[in-house]
């Protein structure tokens, strides 16, 4: 809600014709979400001082806005937005001081130009990443970063800092680019919570960053967290289970912290091994049961053997990611009568799951609660009844070869097996269905832990 | 002397059959369907020829008429409808297609023909705009007319009525029920299963059910009656292996014959008719003591046998349709047709064709998928113990196996059985449960996901849009407990009317006023605990829940989020500690299980991520900024500059934010695992054949609880308000705004007695302190109460009725035994309402 800038260039009052907002008045501006009041609490030859702040009334823009506000956390009615310095505060600067902005000054022309001493301070910055991310940020455009977190509630200490920082910036710049640098980076360190995007963002994302963002050495960072993902908020039936939702990628080490002698990412080999497992078994027709995004469809696909590809996820978020992945909407007649997807739950019997050749169930088993898995394995190897079921799912004992990793390898995992574990899950269900299994192991064998990723391979004759 | 008067000519036509009419153009075909049948029930070829060519007459659009009649004549008849086609029908390869259309659907099919002389139709058509194809075409359509009726009758037609003459004359068509239509018995019944000759036992069995037996000279059963007037229901197999296969007959054919007894046929009726017609059988499976036993008993009872058997029908629909008695058991889609398939289905079961070690038929598992709402009873297949598999039961209990006799009682479910005196035959494989004919857990996709209309008890019709089951699928199957814990979701609760009183949202003057508007006297206000909503489902021992809930893992109850999640990653410890505390009342109320609804407190428990996230993470903000702006805000002053109005508004917020901090914190309470946690009971939902949420007063339920005394139950304060009594009422306001100034969250007014008929009364409204709603509207909400009390609470209201009305129906379904996807169903539907929507189309 506020942001003080401070020169100490003399006269300091001058910053009042730089901005063109004379330091002796009050001056109050309309925004769509609230108002802005610029005011200075300090002018004098020595020093001056210009203060932002931002009044925002969210339960009337709760009410009377909803989706089509410019903040998606406006449409709850806890929000920080009228304490913190989001990205609308970001977008009230860039709209009260658009002149200073453009370099313009008229009669100050040649201070506008000329490099000043300043001092931009946030009292309360919301920076996701904390301090080392806004020093990231800043450092590298000339200034002195001064960024401190703030307890989250002083009353219970063990709760720690919040994801809030004050921000003190001090340096010697030219006054436009250090507005359009904060109309930039605010939204960017508040990531989370960036405004509505329009078509064109990019456009402005430009403008702003003229003269600084290309030789910006974290300029891609800085671009991602700025233009955001386009999320969606009908998505609040998940918004309960965040702790979970918010990770979904695998905590799988990323190639740097791999052992060395590893070269391909465990996921693409988990790919090929159970490709290589599918011409194996000569199936013409697969079904991918929880196929999330579609990482592995789409190399099925490519697949010129199999005449029949599908993949079913419970996730609707991510059925659309494998749609968008395998281009869906524009494929030809033919194309599409090969491909097919679709929300299901393997707690459920399902017709559509039968009728292929083989199944694979990739990553999938370890998130299914142990006393669900019961049901998993009626739906597939009782009902289903493929001919041939692979399914990969991570090898616990392999766990301690990743350096830093704390309990299992994802947040969702609900178990993780040993490969005797492994070993009695698969040849009971084999045995209760009338499947054969053969284990195996996908990546880099270690001689005592056996491999990174179990594959177990159900046959059917 | 010949009759002169013409008698009026009765045509019967199967009453969800098909019927077509045939004749050549001219004849009077829709003439005598629009004067016999209702315009919906009559699809004429040239309709559909109109439809897809806007010309009824255009021949070269007669394929794809043909397409849509045919298509909509078995729409009709998948529903049940009596449908009636108007075309000539004169080629037997027309009539082929439509009398496959009725077999696909199980249901028969009759032809009438109207058999003008050609000279009448020739004449009408040239009468007829648009009917100028000449005496030609009518004359070829004659002639296959001629030919087709010596062959009618072979074609698959029930009945061919021929009307002869120019006119069809006076006729009146009269729909026929079909044999296995008795839904106009209600019984009570006592449905018998496989007997296979043992007569001894069936005779002890009848008396065991309160049957008399009657006897001829011979002092042989002939016949039974019931004093209570009960039915008898044979599910077939009376015959072959056993020692006395006459005796049996002679009993239930004197029953039959009175009128106390109906009976199915079973396979091996079948076969053993097929036999003494002297078909060429293969003598197995105990069928040579029947001939043998047969062949003593002499005539005429050999023949009266074969006459009863031979007559046999394969099943029968009873009790308005709720009961339905076929020997191997029934689909729902074949329920009350007729076809040899279904005839096939209800004698020998759906067969794969396979068989199995013991070279019996495997058989598919059509009960796991059966989703009818009729109760199916049958035999066929021998079981140690009858089971209800999704409200369908095989009642053998191989008797002649030496097993036991069986016979349920229907409505009242309960099982009656006499044990075999002895093992008359070896089975071909050993008595058990062929497991997947058993798994009565099997949910499948089909039960909860696409747009659905689901007929509850006590919500009425309640849609659950294919949005929300898509989303709740999402939760349902990745985070939820063991579906067959669930047995219930909590709904949601409106807030109280919105109050205008100054300062208030809401009031509790607002929730009396309501009840009282709604003719309720007597109300409860409990203390609203701020906790997570908590259910707890609990069995008494590791039997029970086998037992009750199926389940076979070890545990022995779950509690559970209003989201069905798991409370703690391993549950056991609460259960445990639950179950001690509760333990009292699994024995006032005599039962080895029970359902609760209660807080699990404190809020900090569950939801401290939430707290910190979002509540806290706003305070910080707060508390940081706001001193910040003072502190700009008095450097300005003191410059002469006039902020007066914005330092006055910073400095009210900064009081609103201290006092939302103050709010939340209070909530906040230290806690290790299970340490610090408490729960607070305030329902019981349910226990062993009593649906309590549904039939017990608030009174009776705070009570029960009250008398707990484990401290790991929180008790939840509360006081009865006489809405008459305006003293009561202003007590009650203090003691809730002593609740909420002390930090409480606020209180829930309900109706002391539930409310059962009055459907629209809310079950419940929440009154929330003043303090409290500022975590649910923002510090500042206080200064926006003009904008809030516009908010619209119909829409909470109606979802909170059918919630509520959801979850009763899961309840009570649970608590009558029904199959584990109908409870499912309505829990699943709670939770679906209750998700915001997702997109599921790609």
């Amino acid at each position: 809600m506020l942001l003080t800038l401070t020169t100490t260039h003399r006269p300091a009052t001058d910053l009042g014709y730089l901005l063109f907002k004379h330091p002796d008045r009050v001056q109050a501006f309309q925004q769509s979400f609230g108002t802005a009041t610029v005011l200075y609490p300090e002018a004098t030859d020595e020093r001056c001082t210009v203060a932002v702040l931002l009044e925002i009334d969210p339960v009337r823009l709760a009410r009377s806005a909803g989706r089509s506000t410019p903040d998606f956390s406006l449409a709850q009615y806890v929000n920080d937005r009228s304490y913190a310095a989001s990205s609308l505060l970001g977008v009230a600067v860039a709209d009260v001081f658009s002149t200073a902005r453009s370099g313009r000054a008229d009669s100050r022309q040649a201070l506008a130009d000329s490099r000043i001493p300043l001092e931009i301070t946030i009292p309360v910055l919301p920076c996701r990443g904390g301090p080392p991310i806004a020093r990231r940020v800043f450092e590298p455009l000339g200034w002195h970063v001064d960024a401190s977190p703030i307890a989250l509630d002083d009353r219970f200490p063990d709760w720690g800092a919040s994801r809030y920082v004050r921000l003190t910036l001090t340096g010697e710049l030219r006054l436009a680019d250090a507005l359009n640098q904060l109309h930039v980076l605010l939204p960017v360190l508040d990531e989370a919570k960036h405004y509505w995007q329009s078509d064109d963002e990019v456009d402005k994302l430009l403008r702003s960053g003229a003269g600084w963002l290309a030789t910006h050495p974290d300029r891609e960072l800085v671009t991602r967290r700025y233009l955001g993902r386009r999320s969606s908020l009908t998505r609040v039936a998940l918004a309960r289970l965040a702790e979970l939702d918010d990770v979904t990628d695998e905590l799988e080490p990323t190639e740097a912290e791999e052992p060395p002698a590893r070269r391909r990412p465990l996921n693409a080999q988990r790919h090929e091994a159970v490709l290589g497992a599918l011409r194996e078994l000569e199936a013409r027709s697969v079904i991918d049961l929880g196929c999330g995004p579609g990482a592995f469809l789409h190399v099925l696909v490519r697949e010129p053997s199999l005449t029949r590809v599908a993949g079913a996820d419970v996730s609707t978020r991510s059925l659309q990611v494998a749609a968008r992945r395998l281009h869906l909407d524009d494929l030809s007649e033919r194309q599409s009568e090969r491909i097919s997807l679709f929300q299901a739950a393997l707690t459920y019997e399902d017709a559509r799951f039968a009728g292929f050749d083989a199944a694979v169930l990739m990553e999938v088993v370890e998130h299914v609660d142990p006393s669900r898995l019961p049901a998993l394995e009626r739906v597939v190897f009782g009902a289903a009844r493929p001919r041939a079921v692979l399914v990969t799912t991570p090898n616990r004992e392999y766990n301690v070869r990743y350096e830093g990793l704390t309990g299992m390898r994802h947040p969702d995992h609900r178990f993780e097996w040993s490969r005797a574990e492994l070993q009695d899950w698969a040849g009971r269900v084999a045995t209760a269905h009338g499947y054969t299994v053969e284990l195996r192991g996908i990546g880099d064998v270690d001689p005592d832990l056996g491999a990174p990723t179990h594959l177990a391979v159900f046959r059917r004759d | 002397m010949t009759e002169q008067v013409e008698a009026t000519r009765e045509i019967g036509v199967p009453d969800r059959g098909l019927v077509l009419l045939v004749g050549v153009s001219g004849s009077g075909k829709s003439t005598f369907a629009a004067t016999h049948f209702a315009p919906s029930q009559v699809i004429s070829s040239d309709f559909c020829r109109a439809l897809v060519s806007d010309d009824e007459n255009d021949q070269s659009a007669t394929t794809d008429a043909f397409d849509v009649l045919h298509y909509i004549v078995g729409t009709r008849l998948r529903r049940g409808l009596l449908t009636v086609v108007d075309a000539t029908n004169v080629q037997s390869a027309a009539r082929a297609s439509l009398v496959r259309v009725a077999k696909d659907h199980d249901v028969l099919v009759d032809a009438i023909v109207l058999d003008v002389p050609e000279s009448v139709a020739v004449r009408r058509n040239e009468n007829r705009p648009g009917r100028d194809f000449g005496p030609r075409v009518v004359a070829r359509q004659h002639k296959d007319l001629k030919r087709s009726l010596r062959s009618l009758r072979k074609e698959g037609f029930r009945r061919v009525h021929v009307l002869p003459g120019d006119e069809p004359g006076d006729v009146r068509i009269v729909p026929q029920k079909p044999w296995n239509d008795r839904t106009d018995l209600h019984g009570p019944f006592d449905v018998v299963g496989d007997v296979h000759g043992c007569a001894t036992e069936l005779r002890t069995l009848l008396e065991t059910l309160g049957w008399v037996l009657q006897r001829d000279d011979d002092g042989r059963a002939v016949g039974a009656h019931h004093p209570a007037g009960r039915t008898a229901v044979f599910v077939g197999d009376l015959v072959d292996r056993g020692p006395d296969t006459p005796g049996v007959l002679r009993l239930v054919m004197g029953m039959v014959a009175a009128g106390t007894a109906l009976c199915v046929s079973g396979n091996h009726e079948a076969k053993l008719v097929r036999a003494l017609k002297g078909a060429d059988v293969q003598v197995r499976h105990g069928l040579a003591e029947s001939l043998a036993q047969l062949e003593a008993a002499g005539e005429p009872f050999r023949s009266d046998a074969l006459a009863f058997m031979d007559r046999l029908i394969s099943h029968y629909v009873l009790d308005d349709g709720r009961l339905v008695v076929a020997h191997a058991g029934l689909k729902e889609s074949y329920h009350g047709r007729s076809s040899a398939r279904v005839r096939s289905f209800a004698l020998y079961g759906d067969t794969t064709g396979e068989t199995d070690e013991y070279g019996l038929p495997v058989r598919h598992p059509w009960a796991r998928e059966y989703r009818g709402q009729a109760t199916v009873v049958y035999g066929h297949t021998p079981v140690v113990e009858p089971e209800w598999v999704n409200n369908t039961i095989c009642l053998d209990t191989g008797v002649v196996f030496g097993g036991r006799l069986t016979a349920l009682r229907y409505p009242e479910r309960e099982l009656v059985h006499v044990p075999a005196l002895q093992q008359y035959y070896e089975p071909a494989r050993p008595l058990g449960r062929p497991a997947a004919d058993r798994e009565p857990t099997a949910l499948t996709i089909d039960d909860v996901t696409g747009t659905r209309w689901l007929q509850t008890e006590h919500a009425g019709k309640v849609k659950i849009p294919e949005e929300n089951a898509a989303a709740a699928l999402e939760v349902m199957s990745r985070f939820a407990v063991d579906p067959r814990w669930l047995v219930y979701l909590p709904p949601t609760m409106a807030p109280a009317p919105t109050s205008s009183r100054d300062g208030y949202l809401e009031h509790p003057e607002e929730a009396f006023a309501e009840y009282a508007a709604a003719g309720v006297r007597h109300v409860v206000c409990e203390e609203k605990h701020m906790g997570s909503r908590a259910v707890a489902v609990l069995a008494r021992d590791e039997a029970t829940a086998a037992r009750r809930f199926g389940i076979a893992d070890g545990s022995t109850g779950v509690v559970h989020t209003r989201t069905g999640r798991a409370f703690f990653p391993d549950g056991g410890e609460l259960v445990e500690r639950l179950r001690v505390a509760v333990a009292p009342l699994f024995d006032e109320l005599e039962t080895d299980w029970l359902a609760l609804d209660c807080e699990l407190l404190p809020w900090s428990a569950k939801a401290l991520g939430l707290i910190k996230d979002q509540y806290a993470s706003v305070g910080a903000a707060a508390h940081t900024a706001l001193p910040a702006a003072t502190d700009v805000l008095t450097a300005a002053a003191a410059r002469g500059l006039d902020v007066t109005a914005l330092a006055d508004r910073v400095a009210a917020r900064t009081v609103n934010a201290e006092a939302y901090r103050d709010a939340y914190a209070a909530y906040v309470r230290p806690t290790d695992g299970l340490d610090g946690v408490t729960l607070a009971p305030f329902q019981l939902l349910a226990s062993e054949g009593r649906t309590l949420a549904l039939t017990e007063s608030h009174r009776w339920h705070l009570e029960r609880i009250g008398s707990l005394t484990d401290p790991l139950i929180t008790h939840t304060r509360h006081r009865y308000v006489d809405l008459t009594d305006d003293d009561q009422r202003a007590d009650a306001v203090r003691w809730w705004l002593e609740l909420t100034a002390a930090g409480g969250e606020g209180m829930v007014v309900k109706p002391v007695e539930p409310v059962v008929s009055a459907k629209r009364v809310q079950p419940g409204l929440k009154v929330r302190g003043r303090e409290y709603l500022r975590i649910i509207y923002g510090p500042d909400y206080t200064d926006s109460l003009d904008v809030l009390r516009r908010r619209s609470l119909g829409r909470k209201k109606n979802l909170a009725l059918r919630e509520h009305g959801l979850g009763l129906d899961a309840l009570a379904r649970f608590v009558e035994g029904r199959p584990l996807w109908s409870v499912h169903q309505m829990v699943f539907a709670v939770l679906a309402l209750e998700s915001e929507p997702v997109d599921p189309r790609l």
